[in-house]
């Protein structure tokens, strides 16, 4: 079997686990003890006007004939109606999306850009002071309570030091004097396509801490899969005969090492996307970014399943498609996985 | 350096269980600890009295501390073996039996996977209702697929090893060849992982309780605590900070502890990541 088969034939095992991902969403959302149709018409609401709601969220049919409409409206990407916003959940999530996207974005760059540096130079000097030091960094990289640490950054950069804001994606006076339209909703972008360098620089200036505190994870995986990684290839003949040909350390190790060993650790960068994903759930909360983990603490609390069940698809989606181009990378990189 | 980081993370891991055993004899508060409030003393900075301050209802920190590595280690503990318990023998079996059994089992595991852990653990636990024991459930629903797919990949190598098929040639039953003959040789990477695992867990139902899903107040539990402190923290940085210096620590070393582990036994093992 060829690339381009073994592509394909991952591809509909993914749309497969999508299916089942969706329908075990839909089963434990459907146990949900209290009662959507009260909640969607509020506190006073007469019992007939509870029936009718019941009717319009199709809430008196069988679970399978439920799970068939639910399917034919996803395919139609019509997650339903969110229960406290009253809006389409798919349009809030797109909107909660691209916020979460750029924060993730500039998380793992900054992951990427510390973790595998601090990862050759860790293996170059395995086992002196600096491997062990790097170790103790990468280790507690994946230990910190992400909410904790961000409340940690915010105690220090804004309480005490006074130069990062608090919370928000941007300055609402800012947002108010310099107003920028959101064509991508990336603000990074649409502040600089504005030209409105004063909006944009704000945006950096409240990125800057939820970036960090969501870059401590894949940070320490980075540095040790690249570590790793890199302790392998440096015992390999062809470095002992550069050395031998007195090439500058720094392109020995930056150069022809690391050149073999950033290949399996892209694997790990990709998943790394993945579990940031995720993490940047709690990031938000604590940061009061508007993007998808918020949208869903606030849909759990008050019980909003629709929203719920939205924003765990589309996040599952997005893992499934991750780990789909994970296994694409793995394949092509590495000869050993029979297609 | 290697063996002095395992010895000095093994001594964290053994003071907190120490510290959770005793605790009922050497907290300072024991009645503040377990939810008591004392309204005359609130938010009091950290004093001799009071070496971590006192949090929004006026309880002891530091007490509260040492009886929230009791729910910590209870929590990581359960989820950690529970879902063992679970995983380790459908893996086996799904390793041994081969063909459609195994296709069966590792699809399902599949599906399973497929979800980021902590959002299937959110969406399970918020439909359970809040409290530990269903923070625990949805954690260990979450959890055992890994334990089955590790142990699966062990059962797979292990079966065609000579040992195995002379016990069944001898015509050992398959129930004792895989649970004598093939569960041993399982034993070491299940270790290392079970030692990551345990901070990984203490981490995910530390999220839990911390958006409200896991345990509830006025019980002392290091995630709560932080969570608590969110409101108070800007003023009173000691609320939230000290518990979480704890849960770092005792994450730290059971992370360290694995990673160590992990070189002895078997470098090429995959690490699983959290969250």
């Amino acid at each position: 079997m060829n690339f381009l088969r073994y592509t394909v034939s991952r591809l509909f095992w993914s749309i497969f686990v999508i299916l089942g991902v969706v329908f075990v969403v839909f089963l434990v959302s459907n146990v949900i003890p209290s009662d959507p149709a009260a909640l969607w018409v509020g506190p006073k609401a007469t019992h007939s006007a509870i029936q009718a709601a019941r009717e319009k969220l199709k809430l008196d049919r069988p679970i399978l004939v439920r799970f068939g409409h639910f399917l034919k409206d996803l395919l139609r990407f019509d997650l339903g109606t969110s229960i406290r916003t009253h809006r389409p959940v798919i349009e809030d999530i797109r909107k909660a999306l691209t916020a979460t996207f750029e924060l993730l974005l500039v998380a793992e760059c900054i992951a990427i850009g510390l973790g595998i540096p601090l990862g050759v130079l860790a293996a170059v000097k395995r086992n002196r002071w600096f491997d062990n030091l790097s170790r103790i960094f990468a280790v507690a990289g994946v230990s910190l309570p992400s909410f904790w640490y961000g409340m940690i950054l915010q105690l220090l950069f804004f309480k005490w030091l006074g130069v990062l804001p608090l919370s928000d994606r941007i300055d609402t006076f800012v947002s108010l004097i310099y107003p920028f339209e959101e064509k991508t909703g990336f603000y990074l972008i649409d502040t600089l396509l504005a030209r409105n360098y004063v909006a944009f620089f704000d945006v950096i200036k409240h990125l800057i801490l939820p970036a960090i505190t969501l870059a401590a994870y894949p940070v320490g995986l980075i540095t040790r899969q690249v570590r790793s990684m890199m302790v392998e290839v440096l015992q390999e003949n062809y470095i002992r005969t550069a050395f031998a040909y007195a090439i500058p350390e720094r392109k020995i190790y930056f150069g022809y090492a690391l050149k073999n060993a950033i290949a399996p650790a892209m694997v790990t960068v990709a998943l790394s996307f993945a579990y940031t994903l995720v993490g940047a759930f709690l990031v938000e909360l604590i940061f009061n970014w508007p993007g998808l983990g918020r949208y869903a603490a606030n849909a759990i609390l008050s019980m909003d399943y629709p929203a719920v069940v939205g924003v765990t698809i589309v996040a599952s989606v997005c893992y499934v498609f991750i780990n789909f181009v994970v296994d694409l990378i793995q394949a092509k990189i590495d000869p050993r996985i029979r297609f | 350096m290697k063996n002095r980081l395992a010895r000095l993370s093994l001594t964290i891991v053994s003071t907190f269980v120490l510290l959770a055993l005793i605790a009922p004899w050497i907290v300072p508060y024991r009645d503040q600890a377990l939810g008591e409030p004392n309204v005359a003393e609130r938010l009091l900075p950290p004093s001799l009295k009071h070496p971590f301050g006192t949090d929004h209802m006026g309880r002891d920190i530091l007490s509260r501390m040492i009886y929230g590595a009791r729910t910590s280690l209870f929590t990581a503990v359960s989820v950690v073996f529970l879902s063992a318990l679970i995983g380790v023998p459908i893996g086996i079996a799904a390793g041994y039996a081969g063909g459609f059994l195994d296709n069966v089992l590792m699809r399902f595991t599949d599906v399973f996977l497929s979800f980021p852990p902590l959002l299937l653990a959110l969406l399970i636990a918020s439909t359970l209702g809040k409290g530990l024991f269903n923070a625990i459930l949805a954690l260990v629903i979450t959890w055992w697929p890994w334990y089955a797919r590790l142990v699966r990949s062990q059962a797979l190598s292990i079966k065609s090893l000579a040992y195995v098929e002379a016990a069944r040639a001898a015509g050992v039953s398959h129930f004792v060849i895989m649970f004598k003959h093939i569960l041993p040789g399982c034993v070491a990477p299940l270790a290392v992982q079970c030692t990551m695992d345990m901070g990984s867990a203490i981490l995910e139902a530390a999220a839990l309780s911390f958006l409200g899903l896991g345990v509830q107040p006025p019980a002392p539990d290091w995630g709560l605590m932080i969570s608590e402190g969110k409101a108070y923290f800007l003023n009173y940085w000691w609320v939230p900070t000290f518990p979480g210096v704890f849960m770092l620590l005792l994450v730290m070393a059971f992370n360290l502890l694995g990673d160590v582990f992990r070189e002895l036994v078997d470098p090429r093992l995959r690490r699983r990541m959290l969250i």
